[in-house]
């Protein structure tokens, strides 16, 4: 043992790796069953009257939402901390038996805590604050999962050899911070039943802000789980695994720099184009909107830097699917933050607001961007943390076109949808009398509903194949005992 | 002058600051090219390219240690 060089210890990172898959299978199979249910409305009581309550749409949502948010995406960010933060920190979590201890619970715990989000969920008890649905033990129990892992940045950070951080580890110290406190003030709530002296559930709390002010400190949240649950740790992925893997140097690490205090200063300001024409002062729907149209420089700034670092080796998309995995996630999120501006323009919200385009917006930037980069992530790492080959590379090259499909299915029926839906709730007649009760809106979107399904569906088999792929290679014999460098096996 | 309004100055001046202070700073990136140590920003790519447990960091905790 004393004679063995010094390795990176990716334990941690391999247990956060597995929920990564299983949450994700969870939480996508879940949507793609109630973008059936909104086609096929009998699916809502498919295992009778009785049960209803437990396989209808409403009771599922969340649990769809909140799984692929707070489970496979979450799971993502820390599967790739505890391996990109010891490679460019060059420091091992073998180096630290507290680290090390610390890592463990705090996948334990977060074990625990997604069980008891997922009962609970499936029990009934919500808070009714979307994304925030947690009922207040639970949210105690998140808070430690979340503390933990910022011993664990922290920590790993006092005990490095690099003394500069690398721009990703920006972006992760980013997540740590701005997740905190979002969530901390999104979720001050008090719970009835002590604060009343033993009346009704002891899980069920109400928040502590009232009325206009909760819509405001919720979509403050809301919007801004989008940038520090769905922006900013996938930057700080693409940031390491699209230089590593291409073996090409960020376009402009300066870029970088820049784009990062921009996306830092104007994000938390839009989350108000949530409440364009509610009961919000004007001036901060104003702002929403104006600061969302400003978000699109500091997003392309990143996105663009991360395309030119492809500049003359182009070829490599051709020849890597996990390469296409990368610039095509980049290309999403590109697209994805030029459509949500417009969105969050006042008079293409008075279409947009309520429709179907916005879930489009939604599915287009997390299915493109974050569950790309994502399952890009833990291909790049699956070779290196389980010393083996990975499995097959044309079962991934399948994925990435079939999920791309899939992808492509979703975002254009819902577009189509959210614009039908958009112009029909507000046609009338000359004399101010509505043309189309919401029924009729109904019965017109059915054939887009099941494509978005299918769409779905189509994304769901690409993750199977995904999983099998990375099960395979997990369990298949070890191949060679030294790391696998720069580029990867399918590279060649 | 009420609340409202101490507000509505002091927010458009952090928006004056913040905007001078974002475009002072690509200007500082863009003509120093290198940070206060003397390291060019653009070498610090490598700290992801070059990333293997025994490698040489760019910019070392100590420099003693690698002395």
């Amino acid at each position: 043992m004393e004679n063995r060089p010094l390795e990176y210890d990716y334990t941690v990172a391999k247990m956060f790796m597995v929920t990564t898959i299983v949450l994700g299978i969870v939480g996508m199979s879940i949507g793609v069953f109630i973008a059936f249910e909104l086609a096929f409305p009998w699916l809502n009581t498919i295992l009778g009257p009785d049960l209803a309550e437990y396989t209808n749409f409403s009771r599922l949502r969340p649990l769809h939402t909140d799984a692929v948010a707070f489970g496979f995406t979450v799971s993502g960010i820390f599967a790739t901390w505890f391996y990109v933060g010891q490679r460019v920190l060059k420091v091992s979590m073998a180096e630290s038996k507290f680290l090390m201890f610390i890592g463990k619970l705090q996948f334990w715990l977060y074990v625990i805590g997604v069980t008891a989000v997922v009962i609970s969920l499936f029990m009934g008890y919500t808070t009714s604050k979307e994304y925030a649905e947690f009922e207040w033990p639970i949210d105690i129990a998140i808070v430690v999962v979340w503390v933990l892992w910022g011993v664990s940045i922290f920590g790993l950070i006092g005990i490095r050899r690099e003394k500069s951080l690398y721009i990703s580890v920006w972006y992760y110290i980013a997540t740590f911070l701005g997740v905190a406190m979002l969530y901390l003030f999104n979720n001050m709530e008090v719970p009835t039943y002590f604060a009343s002296g033993g009346i009704g559930d002891v899980m069920h709390s109400v928040s502590m802000y009232a009325g206009t002010n909760d819509a405001l400190v919720q979509w403050w949240y809301g919007h801004n789980a989008v940038a520090f649950v769905f922006t900013v740790p996938i930057i700080a992925m693409i940031y390491y695994f699209l230089p590593k893997e291409s073996g090409q140097a960020i376009y402009s690490y300066k870029l970088s720099l820049l784009s990062f205090w921009g996306l830092m200063f104007v994000y938390l300001w839009a989350g108000g184009h949530h409440l364009l024409f509610s009961t919000v002062p004007d001036w901060m729907q104003t702002m929403g909107s104006i600061f969302s149209v400003v978000l699109i420089l500091p997003s392309w700034g990143s996105a663009i830097n991360m395309l030119l670092t492809m500049k003359g080796e182009w070829q490599q998309v051709a020849a890597s699917p996990l390469i296409k995995f990368m610039v095509l996630a980049s290309t999403f999120y590109m697209f994805s933050t030029l459509e949500g501006p417009i969105q969050a323009i006042k008079s293409v919200n008075a279409i947009a607001h309520f429709t179907d385009w916005i879930v489009g917006h939604v599915h287009d930037g997390t299915l493109g961007w974050v569950g790309f980069m994502i399952i890009a992530a833990l291909y790049h790492m699956a070779p290196r943390v389980f010393k083996r080959e990975l499995y097959s590379k044309s079962l991934m090259a399948s994925q990435f076109w079939i999920q791309t499909l899939g992808i492509v299915l979703y975002f254009t029926s819902m577009w189509i949808a959210g614009i039908t839906q958009g112009m029909m709730w507000r046609a009338h007649d000359e004399f101010g009398n509505l043309a189309y009760s919401f029924i009729d809106t109904v019965d017109v979107l059915h054939p887009y509903y099941a494509l978005r399904g299918t769409g779905g569906l189509l994304y769901l088999v690409g993750f199977f194949m995904f999983a099998y792929n990375i099960y395979k290679t997990m369990s298949a014999r070890p191949v060679e005992e030294s790391e696998l460098q720069n580029a990867s096996p399918m590279g060649a | 002058m009420d609340i409202n309004e101490l507000a509505a100055y002091g927010y458009f001046f952090l928006i004056v600051f913040l905007v001078v202070g974002s475009y002072s700073y690509i200007y500082h990136l863009y003509t120093k090219k290198k940070d206060s140590s003397g390291v060019d920003y653009e070498h610090y790519s490598n700290m992801a390219l070059d990333d293997d447990i025994d490698s040489t960091p760019v910019k070392p905790i100590s420099d003693e240690k690698e002395k």
